[in-house]
């Protein structure tokens, strides 16, 4: 059992008015055994967050509850929380064994069940060949996985991912990507992991909070994220390439931003007419990236066309138009979705539960 | 450069005799048993000298006792500039920092009245204490922690280890090659010091062999027996030549990379 709750957490840098606030006043619930992907671009607050879940910083003011208990003055240690850091931050002198065992060292475990623990992660990480190397001796990829080894082997009532892909490779993240479901899915621990890539975000998390400085736009599972995202910048953030926002269209209140996801658009003779700039081809689809040329409307757009249509040219008009359901309408002020029943947005706490 | 060493080696093979004739031998002699055998336990020819084996042995306590507490009392107080967040911080470190600009010499006045005045003078500890706090080595360590990824620091403190435990099971084992690098020159630092024994030591029992080998041909009282001099020199050269030897492998590693 680990549910996290978080209370309208403050955090601010500096004092006086130098202070730059980092976290606006934070509310969010972790359920128990749920993995919970963080998003945001960099500065948005999402490491600060999870920091301070840790308890390796302290929030200005605000709760952060484990199961119900305040646990904001608590040592990190004393959270039973594990943690995967961005560098994997392992010890450089000791062994592989050694940095999985050390935890459980100081926890006081005696060395016959500190080895067999080890030794059972290993099993589960494919390190039990590695476990007499030194982290320097260890490729990207193996160093990732001691460092997710010595979170497992601590048993924690949750882990705390902090960006751990990002300094792989792309072949290997999607893999690690995948281990690290299939790892959830094992162990059912309740997770909170931590990233700025909004891929990631969609295919590991059972729901997204996603950030924008400072504030949680949306809390939502990857379908309502993509298919209803609360905000403009939820829309633009999420998927990719992202979402065309337009800010003038035929028919619709100036007032009003119209988003439009690049595969929503079709190929209709009846449609806007749109000059082609650039056209990517990445294997199953092209990314066709033009201009509008109806009236005096000149926004930008970006196309998803599957491979199979006959290619555009460059400089060529395509007629594209889109289905009315498939339009996503925001206020051109508050920058919120109109016209959406998820709709949670309030101009100081956007995410609720 | 090497002549001198030459020179010695060569004069502590031959007989006093030998050497007080016009052309001095410059080739080695037969007579090494003699030299320093007299050098270290002492001879009929040579009674009011010091022994070597005792200056020897007081120059090494004092320069391992020099070298062991500037080092422990640096990385302590690194630790605590680098990871403690106390009043006065900067104002600490600036206070250390400014007495690398105070040599010993600066400060030898005081600093003989602060020993006199605690009994000190004519000890070990007199010899040794004065000069253990180091601003050099503070510095060194100071820098070097800096560089101890944040990060290591938190997944220590996830794993649950407190700062002492942090700094016996991962800053130490870090700063290895530092250590060594700081024992090869602190080693030698404290073993040629002479101005401070040449004062605090009054008594012939507390001679480092410095100041010992000065004395030798020194007295007045009757003329320098040159090889066992020589042979003094050349075993007053030994331990930090040991010293070099044994820690170089670490020394060159802890000058040239920090092991990380």
């Amino acid at each position: 059992m680990a549910q996290i709750s978080l209370r309208s957490i403050w955090k601010s840098y500096g004092t006086g008015a130098k202070a730059v606030a980092v976290l606006h006043g934070i509310d969010a619930d972790i359920a128990d055994g749920e993995f919970v992907v963080i998003v945001g671009p960099s500065g948005c607050g999402k490491s600060t967050l999870l920091r301070i879940v840790a308890g390796l910083e302290e929030c200005n003011s605000g709760e952060v509850l484990l199961d119900g208990v305040v646990i904001n003055t608590l040592e990190p240690a004393k959270r039973n929380m594990a943690m995967v850091f961005q560098n994997y931050a392992l010890y450089p002198h000791m062994s592989v064994f050694d940095n999985m065992a050390y935890g459980l060292k100081i926890a006081g475990l005696t060395k016959e069940e500190i080895a067999s623990r080890v030794e059972s992660v290993a099993v589960i990480l494919d390190l039990s060949t590695l476990l007499q190397r030194k982290p320097r001796e260890l490729s990207g990829g193996q160093r990732q996985r001691v460092a997710m080894g010595r979170a497992i082997v601590r048993k924690p009532q949750v882990f705390l991912f902090d960006e751990p892909l990002s300094n792989l490779d792309a072949k290997l993240r999607v893999q690690t990507r995948l281990e690290i479901q299939k790892l959830h899915r094992q162990v059912g621990t309740t997770s909170l992991f931590v990233t700025h890539d909004q891929a990631e975000a969609m295919t590991l998390a059972q729901r997204i909070v996603v950030m924008n400085a400072g504030s949680i736009e949306q809390i939502g599972t990857p379908e309502e994220v993509y298919m209803r995202p609360a905000t403009v910048f939820v829309a633009r953030f999420m998927g990719s390439p992202p979402m065309n926002i337009l800010t003038q269209a035929p028919g619709v209140a100036p007032s009003t931003l119209l988003g439009v996801r690049p595969e929503d658009w079709v190929i209709d003779a009846a449609g806007w007419p749109m000059q082609v700039d650039v056209v990517e081809l990445l294997g199953a689809e092209r990314i066709v990236y033009g201009q509008l040329r109806n009236q005096s409307y000149g926004e930008l757009i970006t196309v998803r066309l599957p491979a199979s249509v006959t290619p555009p040219t460059l400089g060529e008009i395509l007629h594209i138009s889109v289905p009315m359901e498939k339009v996503h309408y925001f206020d051109a002020e508050t920058g919120c979705r109109l016209k959406g029943e998820s709709t949670r947005c309030s101009p100081f706490s956007l995410g609720v539960g | 450069m090497a002549f001198p060493l030459y020179l010695a080696l060569v004069a502590s093979s031959h007989t006093p005799q030998a050497l007080a004739q016009a052309p001095i031998p410059l080739w080695f002699g037969d007579q090494w048993w003699y030299s320093y055998s007299a050098a270290l336990t002492g001879s009929a020819d040579a009674p009011s000298q010091g022994l070597a084996a005792r200056m020897l042995w007081v120059s090494f306590v004092v320069a391992m006792v020099i070298t062991v507490g500037k080092i422990s009392v640096s990385l302590l107080s690194a630790f605590a500039l680098v990871y403690f967040r106390f009043p006065l911080r900067k104002l600490c470190f600036w206070a250390i920092f400014i007495t690398l600009m105070l040599p010993v010499e600066v400060r030898i006045g005081p600093t003989y009245q602060v020993i006199a005045d605690l009994h000190m003078v004519n000890s070990f500890a007199g010899l040794s204490v004065p000069l253990i706090a180091s601003a050099t080595a503070t510095f060194l360590f100071r820098q070097f922690f800096m560089t101890v990824p944040d990060e290591l620091v938190e997944a220590a403190r996830m794993d649950g280890a407190g700062p002492l435990r942090f700094f016996r099971d991962i800053l130490l084992p870090l700063s290895k090659t530092s250590i060594a690098a700081l024992f090869v020159i602190q080693f030698i630092y404290g073993w040629n010091q002479y101005l401070w024994p040449l004062i605090v030591a009054t008594h012939e029992d507390m001679y480092p062999i410095t100041v010992g080998l000065r004395r030798m041909f020194g007295g007045a009282d009757s003329p320098p027996q040159w090889n066992v001099v020589m042979a003094t020199a050349v075993l007053a050269t030994l331990p930090p030549t040991l010293v070099v030897v044994l820690m170089q492998k670490w020394f060159v590693k802890g000058l040239v990379d920090g092991d990380k």
